[in-house]
This record gives C-alpha cells, sequence and structure tokens, in this order.
C-alpha cells in the first residue's frame, strides 16, 4: 500500500526534486492526506504538501512518525478538484482539500510517466482523496493555486516544447496568455524575486537577439552599398573613356542618354568628369544661369563688386537646403564666359576673385580714385583703403584692390608706415632726375608741393 | 625748401611714398634714381665715404614727415649703386658701404689733373700731402678717404704713372710722380 503513491525524488536535505521546467507555486504544512474510502493506502499524516505546476507532493516532516517517504500525486492524475463546502461543520474541522484522482487497474495511482495504466478512460476508477490542513497555511490560497496549475495543464507543454525546441525563443509567435502562469512556449515564469529575474533575463536575451538580427540587416545593406558605389563608379569610367574617345559625329542620342548619366551621377553626389570640354553638365548650367541672375542684386548693393566669398555665402543662404559646394560655385562662374550674362570672375593679383558686372569699367573707378587722391587732404596725407570705401560706395577689401590695382597702373604710390598702409597720386613721372630741384609751374607735383606748404610743411 | 645742415635737400624729399620701396617697376626704377642721385650728391658735399647701414644716417630719416627708409630699402639703394660702380661693400654682411661718388678711376684722373695743374709731374709727395697739402684745398682731393685716395693711386700705379714707395710708417708713403 505504501507505494500508492507516485514516488517523489528528495534531495538529502529533503528537498523535493522538481521535474524539467516544473515550478513550486503553494505550500502547507501539518497536512494529512486521507482517502475517503481509506483502504488504498496508510494515511498521509503530519507533512508538508507542495504544490507545484506539475505535481502535488507529499513530504513527510521529520516529526512525522510513519515511515512513509515523499509521495507525488501528478495533476494529470487528478480528474476533479472538489470545492469547499462551507458548512458549520467545517468552522470547527480542519480545513480539508478534497480531489478525486485516477486510479490505475493496479490500484496505485495514475501516473502518466510511469507509463502504468493507460490515459484517463471511461474504464478507469477514481477515488477520493482528502488534504487534511492541520497547520496555519492558506488553505483557500491552496486550493486556488491548485486549480490554476490543474487547469494549465504544465505537463502537456512540457512534453510538446521537448520536440519544438528547435524553434527557440524570440520567434515572436508566443501568445502567451496574460492570466496564466506560462507562455506558449513552454517557458515559465517564476514567481517572486527569482521570477523577476527569469523575466528580465529573458528580456535581454531577446533583446539581444533582435539587435543581432538588425545587423545582419545593415551588414546586408552595406554590402549592397559597397556595390552600388563600385557600380557607379564603373559607369564614371566609361564615360570619361567614352568622351575622349568621342568623334565629333556623335549622334544626339548618344549625348543625350551621357548627359543623363552625368545627371543621374551627380545627384547621387559623384561630380561629373567631364567639365570644361562639354558646356559642362546640365546641372552646372542651370546653376550658373541663377547663379547670375541671384547675384545681381548683391552685385548693386555692394557697388558692382563683391567678393566671391560673400557671393558664395549668400546665395547658399538664399537656397536655404540643397547648398552647393565651392567646386559648384566656381564651376557655375567659370561657366559664365560661355553665357551671355552681364556678370563676371574676376581674379586679381593678390589672388582675391571677385564677381563684378560685365559693365564696370576700371578706367571709371580709376578717375574716381584720381578724384579722391588729388584732393588736398589726401595730397598731404593720401588715402587708406577705407577713404576708397566710402567714395566708392564698396567695401574696405574691394577697395584695397581697386587701390592695388591703380597702383599697378602708375596712378598711384604706396606707403607703408606704422600709420598703416596709404596711397599717395603717383608723382615720380614728372621728377626729373637730372634737374631733381625743377618743379615745373603745371602738373601734379606743383599742386602737391602748394598742397603740402599750406599745411606748413616745408 | 628743407635742409639737411647746408644741403638743399628736393621737394620730393617729403613725399612720403619716397621713403617706402616701390613695387611696381616702373615707379621702382625711378625711386632707385632718385636715391642715387640723392645719396651721391650728399655724400659729395659732405665728404661722406662710408655709410653703415645699420647706423644712423640723415639722409635716410625725414623727421618732418616721420619716415625712415627700412633696411631693406637702404641695401637695395645701396646696391645699385654697387652694380653701377659707385659703392662697394667692405664687408659680406652688407653693413658697411664705401661711396664712390668718384669711381677710383675718375679719381685717378682727378689726381693726374691735379699733378699736371700744380706741376707736379715729377715731383716727389707724401700721400697725405695729397689728402690734405695746401695744394688740395678747394680741390675734391682735399680730405679724400685715404683707402680711396690708395686705391687711386695703385691704379695709377699699374698704369706707370707714379711710384709708391714706403717711408719709416704708414703716415710716411709717398708717391713719386712720372707723368
Amino acid at each position: 500500500m505504501a507505494d500508492f503513491f507516485s514516488k517523489a525524488e528528495v534531495t538529502s536535505s529533503g528537498r523535493p526534486v522538481l521535474l524539467r521546467s516544473e515550478v513550486e507555486c503553494h505550500l502547507l504544512s501539518s497536512v494529512d492526506i486521507e482517502s475517503e474510502d481509506n483502504h488504498h493506502f496508510y494515511p498521509l499524516k503530519s507533512g508538508l504538501l507542495i504544490l507545484t505546476t506539475h505535481r502535488l507532493l507529499w513530504l513527510p516532516s521529520s516529526s512525522s512518525s510513519s515511515t512513509s517517504s515523499a509521495a507525488a500525486i501528478p495533476l494529470h492524475a487528478i480528474s476533479h478538484i472538489f470545492s469547499t463546502k462551507k458548512s458549520l461543520k467545517s468552522m470547527f474541522h480542519s480545513p480539508r482539500i478534497r480531489f478525486q484522482v485516477l486510479v490505475s487497474p493496479d490500484g496505485r495511482l495514475f501516473d502518466p510517466a510511469s507509463g502504468s495504466g493507460s490515459s484517463s478512460g471511461s474504464g478507469s476508477k477514481s477515488i477520493v482523496l482528502t488534504a487534511v490542513v492541520r497547520g496555519k497555511g492558506d488553505c483557500d490560497g491552496f486550493l486556488g493555486k491548485l486549480w490554476e496549475s490543474w487547469r494549465a495543464r504544465a505537463w502537456e507543454c512540457n512534453e510538446t516544447s521537448g520536440s519544438g525546441s528547435g524553434s527557440g525563443s524570440g520567434t515572436g509567435t508566443s501568445t502567451a496568455t496574460s492570466g496564466g502562469l506560462y507562455s506558449s512556449d513552454g517557458s515559465v515564469r517564476m514567481v517572486g524575486v527569482a521570477g523577476i529575474l527569469r523575466k528580465e533575463q529573458e528580456m535581454w536575451e531577446s533583446t539581444d537577439k533582435s539587435l543581432q538580427d538588425a545587423f545582419q540587416d545593415l551588414n546586408a545593406l552595406m554590402s549592397k552599398a559597397k556595390e552600388m558605389v563600385m557600380l557607379a563608379e564603373k559607369m564614371r569610367q566609361k564615360l570619361l573613356s567614352g568622351s575622349s574617345s568621342q568623334t565629333s559625329g556623335a549622334n544626339d542620342e548618344d549625348m543625350g542618354s551621357k548627359e543623363e548619366m552625368q545627371d543621374w551621377l551627380l545627384s547621387v553626389g559623384i561630380i561629373s568628369p567631364v567639365t570644361k570640354e562639354s558646356a559642362g553638365a546640365l546641372y552646372h548650367q542651370q546653376l550658373s544661369r541663377q547663379l547670375a541672375d541671384f547675384v545681381r542684386t548683391p552685385l548693386q548693393r555692394a557697388g558692382g563688386m563683391i567678393n566671391l566669398i560673400d557671393a558664395y555665402c549668400l546665395f547658399n543662404r538664399a537656397r536655404g537646403t540643397e547648398l552647393i559646394s565651392p567646386d559648384d560655385m566656381l564651376q557655375a562662374c567659370s561657366l559664365w564666359e560661355k553665357f551671355d550674362v552681364p556678370v563676371m570672375l574676376r581674379k586679381f593679383d593678390s589672388g582675391v576673385m571677385v564677381i563684378q558686372n560685365k559693365s564696370h569699367s576700371d578706367e571709371e573707378v580709376f578717375a574716381r580714385i584720381k578724384g579722391l587722391v588729388t584732393k588736398p587732404e589726401a595730397l598731404r596725407s593720401g588715402i587708406s583703403p577705407s577713404d576708397a570705401a566710402i567714395t566708392l560706395g564698396i567695401a574696405p577689401a574691394m577697395a584695397k584692390e581697386h587701390l592695388l590695382t591703380a597702383e599697378s597702373k602708375g596712378l598711384l604710390c604706396r606707403d607703408i608706415s606704422p600709420d598703416g598702409f596709404r596711397f599717395y597720386i603717383n608723382l615720380f613721372p614728372e621728377i626729373d632726375p637730372r634737374d631733381v630741384y625743377l618743379v615745373k609751374d603745371y602738373g601734379i607735383c606743383n599742386t602737391w608741393i602748394k598742397a603740402v606748404s599750406t599745411s606748413g610743411l616745408k | 625748401m628743407q635742409k639737411l645742415g647746408e644741403f638743399k635737400l628736393p621737394h620730393f624729399f617729403n613725399y612720403p611714398p619716397y621713403f617706402t620701396l616701390q613695387p611696381v617697376r616702373e615707379a621702382r626704377e625711378k625711386q632707385v634714381q632718385l636715391w642715387k642721385e640723392l645719396i651721391l650728391d650728399y655724400c659729395r658735399t659732405q665728404k661722406i665715404f662710408v655709410i653703415g647701414l645699420e647706423e644712423e644716417f640723415p639722409l635716410f630719416s625725414n623727421s618732418v614727415i616721420e619716415r625712415t627708409l627700412s633696411h631693406e630699402a637702404r641695401e637695395a639703394f645701396l646696391s645699385a649703386l654697387v652694380s653701377e660702380g659707385h659703392a662697394e661693400w667692405l664687408d659680406k654682411g652688407h653693413r658697411k658701404c664705401l661711396i664712390l661718388w668718384h669711381r677710383i678711376q675718375d679719381w685717378a684722373e682727378i689726381i693726374l689733373n691735379f699733378v699736371k695743374d700744380n706741376g707736379f709731374e715729377h715731383s716727389v709727395m707724401t700721400v697725405e700731402e695729397i689728402r690734405s697739402g695746401i695744394e688740395s684745398r678747394g680741390t675734391e682731393l682735399h680730405g679724400i678717404d685715404r683707402m680711396i685716395l690708395m686705391r687711386a693711386l695703385k691704379l695709377l700705379q699699374q698704369k706707370g704713372k707714379l711710384a709708391i714707395f714706403k717711408g719709416t710708417s704708414a703716415d710716411d708713403e709717398g708717391v713719386k710722380f712720372s707723368v
């Protein structure tokens, strides 16, 4: 009779050995287990009743007088759980948990693991067991948990998950019922701190997995991008070789497609290799015209001449989003000489590049400078670039360029001193080295001497 | 008219660009020419034979307009004098310059004229007498730089017009003319 129940493995310290994915849910102490008709087994007295997801375990306590060993009731064997009847009698009794279990033909508890007996068929017998809770445990809670565990049927998921172990955790098909203890892939959420830790762990693992997958995609993308760049390079090479071997009788179709290809390459960000031979790519042509239109107003405000860098900043600011590179700017400006636009790019000796109106005439500027520099005040102390800037109505940097150009033309002479960089009217041509003391009655030297002497300089 | 001591300065001495080395070719050439003439003139009248570049030279500054020639400018003008034979660098570092408002051969010519004018064709004189003797007063030879005089005499010696002989000391160097 002692072997009515299934054997429950116990560790050396008296803890039950749990099955795979079996989780403890509840326990009650000082529990007797009896059968209703009392002849299948000796009652188990005063033991520890442990509810797990798979079984009911009864462990003998150390004070237990009987020599009974740990017993296990697979939840699978339970065919029915009785709800507690609240009656006057039950007030005075110890709480009881009654449930019906299947009995195999050989008189033992039905144990699917041991393979004894068939699965619950209509012909199986069942007996009623009672767990008398003499301890102070929460009997109602235990009963509720017993219901849950029994209904969740973890042992079934356990069997099926053994075959499906290859599908892994992060498949995303888990339709975990929110209320239940288990998720559909057989993994179980623990209760308590261990459960929280387990949940964290699982979250990290799934995040890690999804990151790995994402990076797989990224690697794939990058290898594709590499191929794209190689392809673009090949096309560029083709364009280069195509243009150089081009004969004069190239038909329009070829030119058209080549231009298209250039445009496409440009839009992807690759600089067109065909630049000065043809009129340049369509992009640059359009840009060039646009720039010529745009630059009119700033030119006017700046007095007819504007620094290329300033124009670049203004243009890009006006564009807002599709900014152009300095190279594009230079290209666009150098294309102007091919079109009929009223502006031109000009490079000074000093390297400074400016945009100026074609109608701008150097002579006119020089005439104005000469007018400025022959005034008595200027004769005495010369002019600085800022003085010229005010008179000409242009930026000081531009004014300096004009003054330097005037100097190179022989109109002015420079004077460098601690006072700064100034310019005077050029007197040297009028001075005769053979007679340095001679001053002609007319001429600029005379004017200069007069102007200088009036200030007290002798 | 501005003066530097007794020397009459030209009007363009007060022209500030005159004191800045001009970059433009035509202006530079004219500027250099004017400075060359001015330096030679000044040195001749003031009997200045050596110019030290790093020293104060009255001609190189104009306090009225507050301008001074830069070292680069000074070297440029003096080098121009050197290349036409009117000056010589006395050191490799171009710090001192010997001014020859007369070239050596011109000095030689002047000495010969001096000899002829005074009838010294076969005379004997000391070098010192040539430079500071009574006869030399009022002539350009008076106060001539000794170095220059020796070189001119040596040139004449090479031409056989005279013979230089040493005395008991450097001051006693003499010349025997045979013009």
